[in-house]
């Protein structure tokens, strides 16, 4: 099916992200309104309205209620998602990469990045039911060496967290105590985006070193690698088969300086397990920067440096067709 | 107060990415050392080379003696002093206070010798060499003046009185330098340098893949090269350059020229030349230039040649600002390495294998000389000498040794000439750019000298149109074909043109033109017949496989951004390499000669790909012939071998997929209890929520005030 173009932005996107049923989708950019569409047909039902930076990430809560955003403004910000309306501001003096909410949306993790005298830093925040009775002082805010924190999940029954770093490093931290459990290098270059799996025993990494990796949330092992030969800035994995859907291109600074096709901006398709490449997709005129699959694997969208969002609906034959 | 600052704590603010325990709380040295033997896996080239050690030059490299001076008294000093300077200052830049002349102190006379300090060891070194010195310098009737090093009175003190006689070294087997010429399946070899690896891969163009045969980190610093036929592979270093061959690539020979930039062999890898260049010392000194020949068996040092730069550079020798065009030395072709030239004003310069002397003592003089070009098949050089006032540009073809001349050619108003030999040394073709009437534009033309045939017919030719800008030429290798790329648009176009008709006769032919191709390089297959026309660069990586002898295009490709062609030694296989000139996409696809894709391998950072050469078939042509005649009942006996192994590669990639695929499986199971939980967690945490997924969507009108503004209606 011909995918639909969302014109919402006229920056680089930074991230897209469907709400658990999958009706919805977010989708945050450089420029200062995230915007909601409807995943079915590419409408769009409004913008959050009120941030002064570019937007780098979002979170939908389970029942689609609020969304957060954290944006390079140096705040994170709930809005009720369905109207839009801002609810609460956390302030922080350090642009903010990163946010998550904990399984049973009790606590939000962010992480804000390396800014003047701060070193980057992850924040716990308790995350109340009521806005009424949010606060703005984290419960736990802890420091990190180096390495601009650029994704957070929670695992271990919310005991632990983990974080992808520049210079390719995973770390899994403590969330009680702060303190670093574990320290991996699985990437050579910066990774960009981590997703993790809807069974949450494994996560997709993609990073500069034009690999997108599977490791093992456990050991931080590698378990399978996704070479392209192309910058790769996000990688989702699919909920329904075994293919894993890649994104990125060249790097924006030198895309004009030669042929479109040179770029490499095909949203790429790889097999989960035997690591080989079945399918592209092609549309972006520039570096794909975001990817997301829709919960039920039937769609999915891409994000680019073009400042376009495309959600591509599965045509019939990629359910039919035995790729291997 | 200040004085409760704890220092530690404040250099732990400061530095917080430093180490636990900086500066010197708990430090422990012992940390931060390698455990003696553990070299983190990096293998270093130095381990080897402990048990030589290196030799260098004391301090006093560029330190003179002059000898046999007058003895002075001391009232005299001053004015000898001056007549030494003015004797140093022949031999070069003397550094500053360079000059020390000593005094006896008891007879009050100078010593009657002079230490003189020059700028450089290079200077010191051709000063001994001057031919005004080198047999004494007659100062006056009584005093001949002679040079030495100084370093020279330390080297002879330091020789032993006594004779011992030098341990004998054990013969150690070689490993087998053709090994990989066995291989059972015929496969060639190529290397690749990716990232910090140079790893060379067996190419199994029949299972589609490549099979590492070896690899190693960090082996070179700058770039491999293979020797002509494949023997050896020739690594470069900041020492020097390193030979490996056999199948472990063990070191075969080291060769010490500092900081070496290129490398050339000898056709038949007798012999290695090695080249670098020197920064000039001053701003008047221009650049340094110092080629070194080496026997490749014995790692001898046979010959060095030194020099500045523009007494290289000349001629076709010189490429823009100036700058040395590599090689300078070009060797003459044939079964053996026997001569190897090069061009300097008005001459070449032949030298002679093994001595490596100066043919008969003297170049040979050609005036005006701007280029030569050997035969690659036997001793035969063909030179290309320009224009100069009346006498007109001149093609000789030069036998050698005899230096007769079999065949030339003149010709006027010539802007540019090109020299093309035929790889079997059948023909030679000189490209002839010549200037119109008018001065403003030129015309081509192709000269082309049956070299083989009786009394070295000339055949002369030109395109339809000579007008035309010629990009390129390439002779047919075993063939009696050859393509020109000409055009001036965009798309060029390729003529393919044959010197012999069926029956032999000479005369050149148009076969067939291909009009306008998104084509800018042309390689042939090494076995003749198949070309493919390859647009590199502005043209994306455009392919085409030709076939010659039908006149059909067998199939076209693309290989996006390919930077490089290359074809196997046998002709089988062609690969297409996107090599580090582009930021991505780096790696190598194969394709079989009729253009089918046979597999890709990618690789990050692919610095060089080159296929090993292998030397020439020694069979004798006629038994080529009956090969290819016969090649049916040849081919038979492999072709179910080949089979077979395809199968069985088909089967190992079901075997290896389902081998994943179960890993895969065992990997899920293992972690089966830990998603069991996280699901249990989250159904706790959410409660009746956790399963709703339904939804509906629903259209609510929304009712929204503004502003409201009351304006009165009309009042008039």
């Amino acid at each position: 099916m011909r995918p639909y173009l969302l014109q919402g932005h006229e920056r680089p996107l930074t991230q897209v992200r469907y709400n658990r049923e999958g009706d919805l989708l977010v989708s945050c950019a450089k420029n200062l309104q995230p915007c909601l569409w409807s995943s079915e047909d590419g409408r769009r039902i409004g913008t959050y309205e009120g941030h002064n930076g570019a937007v780098w990430t979002s979170d939908i809560t389970w029942d689609s209620d609020r969304l957060i955003t954290g944006s390079a403004d140096q705040t994170i910000r709930i809005w009720d998602l369905p109207t839009g309306k801002e609810l609460f501001q956390f302030r922080h003096r350090e642009p903010c990469r990163a946010v998550k909410l904990s399984a049973g949306e009790r606590f939000l993790a962010a992480t804000t990045d390396a800014f003047i005298e701060s070193p980057p830093g992850i924040h716990i925040y308790n995350f109340a039911e009521n806005v009424e009775d949010q606060s703005a002082t984290p419960v736990h805010a802890w420091t990190v060496a180096k390495g601009r924190i650029t994704r957070v999940f929670w695992t271990d029954c919310n005991r632990k967290l983990i974080t992808s770093h520049d210079y390719g490093i995973l770390r899994r931290w403590d969330v009680e105590t702060g303190t670093m459990l574990q320290e991996t290098q699985v990437h050579e270059e910066a990774i960009q985006d981590m997703q993790m799996a809807p069974d949450e025993t494994h996560v997709i990494t993609a990073s500069l070193d034009k690999t997108a990796r599977l490791v093992d949330v456990e050991t931080f092992q590698v378990l399978k690698t996704y070479k392209t030969g192309r910058f790769v800035q996000s990688a989702a994995m699919s909920p329904l088969f075994d293919h894993v859907l890649l994104g990125g291109g060249q790097d924006a600074s030198q895309v004009t300086t030669t042929a479109a096709q040179a770029g490499g901006f095909e949203a790429r398709f790889f097999h989960k397990i035997f690591q080989e490449e079945f399918g592209r997709v092609r549309g972006h005129f520039g570096p794909i920067n975001t990817v997301a699959f829709h919960p039920s694997g039937r769609s999915f969208t891409t994000g680019g440096e073009d400042g376009y969002v495309r959600i591509h609906h599965m045509d019939l034959d990629y359910f039919t067709t035995k790729f291997f | 107060m200040v004085h409760d600052l704890d220092p530690l704590a404040v250099a732990r603010d400061l530095f917080p990415d430093m180490p636990p325990g900086f500066p010197f709380e708990n430090f422990e040295l012992e940390e931060l050392i390698l455990p003696s033997g553990d070299d983190m896996g990096i293998r270093s080239d130095d381990d080897d080379i402990k048990e030589e050690d290196v030799q260098t030059q004391s301090g006093f490299g560029s330190c003179i003696v002059i000898q046999n001076l007058p003895k002075a008294p001391e009232e005299k000093y001053e004015k000898l002093m001056t007549v030494v300077r003015t004797i140093a200052s022949k031999l070069g830049d003397v550094r500053d206070n360079g000059i020390f002349m000593p005094l006896d102190e008891t007879t009050k006379t100078t010593k009657g010798f002079a230490f003189v300090e020059l700028a450089r060891k290079e200077e010191a070194d051709a000063a001994l060499l001057d031919e005004r010195f080198v047999n004494g310098y007659q100062l006056d009737k009584n005093h001949k003046l002679t040079l030495c090093r100084f370093d020279d009175f330390d080297k002879y003190a330091k020789v032993p009185d006594e004779y011992a006689p030098l341990e004998p070294v054990p013969y150690k087997q070689p490993e087998n330098l053709h090994s990989w010429l066995a291989d059972k399946l015929g496969r060639d070899q190529y290397v690749m340098r990716h990232g910090d690896n140079t790893v060379v891969c067996f190419n199994d163009g029949k299972r589609g893949r490549a099979d590492v045969a070896f690899q190693r980190e960090y082996w070179t610093e700058s770039f491999v090269q293979w020797s002509p036929q494949g023997t050896m592979l020739a690594t470069m270093h900041r020492q020097g350059m390193a030979v490996w061959g056999g199948p472990s690539f063990t070191r075969i020979n080291r060769f010490a020229h500092p900081n070496v930039r290129l490398i050339d062999f000898s056709p038949n890898e007798k012999y290695i030349l090695s080249y670098t260049s020197h920064e000039p010392v001053s701003a008047r000194d221009s650049f340094h230039v110092l080629i070194s020949i080496w026997d490749v068996r014995s790692g001898k040092l046979l010959r060095k040649f030194e020099g500045p730069v523009d007494e290289y550079a000349v001629g076709s020798s010189a490429g823009p600002n100036g700058a040395l065009k590599w090689p300078v030395f070009k060797w003459a072709g044939g079964r053996e390495d026997l001569y190897y030239a090069r061009l300097g004003r008005g001459k070449i310069s032949i030298f002679e294998c093994p001595h490596m002397g100066l043919l008969g003592k003297e170049s040979l003089k050609l005036d005006g000389v701007q280029d030569f070009e050997w035969s690659p098949s036997e001793p035969l050089l063909a030179a290309y000498s320009a224009e100069q006032g009346n006498q007109p540009a001149r093609i000789v073809l030069i036998k050698v040794p005899e230096r007769t001349e079999i065949r030339q050619k003149n010709m006027l108003n010539v802007s540019d000439v090109k020299l093309y030999w035929h790889p079997q040394g059948t023909y030679l073709a000189v490209k002839v750019e010549a200037w119109t009437k008018t001065k403003k534009s030129t015309t081509t033309s192709f000269q082309i000298f049956c070299v083989k045939d009786k009394d070295v017919p000339l055949e002369v030719f030109e395109l339809k149109n000579n007008k035309e800008r010629v990009l390129n030429f390439a002779w047919e290798p075993k063939g009696h074909r050859f393509a020109v790329v000409h055009g001036d648009g965009p798309r060029p176009s390729i003529s393919f043109f044959t010197m012999r008709d069926d029956k032999g006769r000479l005369g050149v032919r148009e076969l067939k033109v291909l009009d306008s191709r998104a084509c800018n390089t042309i390689s042939w297959s090494p076995q003749g017949r198949t070309i493919v026309l390859a647009g590199l660069k502005n043209f994306n990586g455009q392919l085409e496989f030709f076939n010659v002898d039908e006149m059909e295009t067998t199939a076209t490709a693309e290989h996006f951004m390919a930077t490089d062609v290359e074809w196997d030694p046998t002709g089988r296989y062609v690969a297409t390499v996107v090599s580090h000139v582009q930021q991505m996409e780096n790696g190598v696809n194969i394709w079989s000669f009729g253009g089918r894709l046979l597999y890709s391998s990618q690789r990050d950072k692919l610095y060089q790909f080159s296929w090993r050469p292998r030397m020439p078939s020694l069979l004798p042509p006629e038994k080529d012939a009956e090969i290819a005649k016969n090649l049916k009942q040849y081919t038979k006996r492999y072709d179910e071998e080949d089979e077979q192994l395809i199968m069985q590669a088909d089967a190992d990639v079901l075997h290896e997929r389902q081998r994943g695929m179960d890993e895969w499986k065992e990997f899920l199971e293992s972690r089966r209890n830990y998603a069991a939980l996280q699901l249990d967690f989250k159904r706790e945490l959410y409660g009746a929520r956790f399963a709703e997924k339904e939804f509906t969507i629903q259209k609510v009108m929304v009712e929204q005030i503004i502003d409201v503004k009351e304006e009165p209606y009309n009042t008039k």
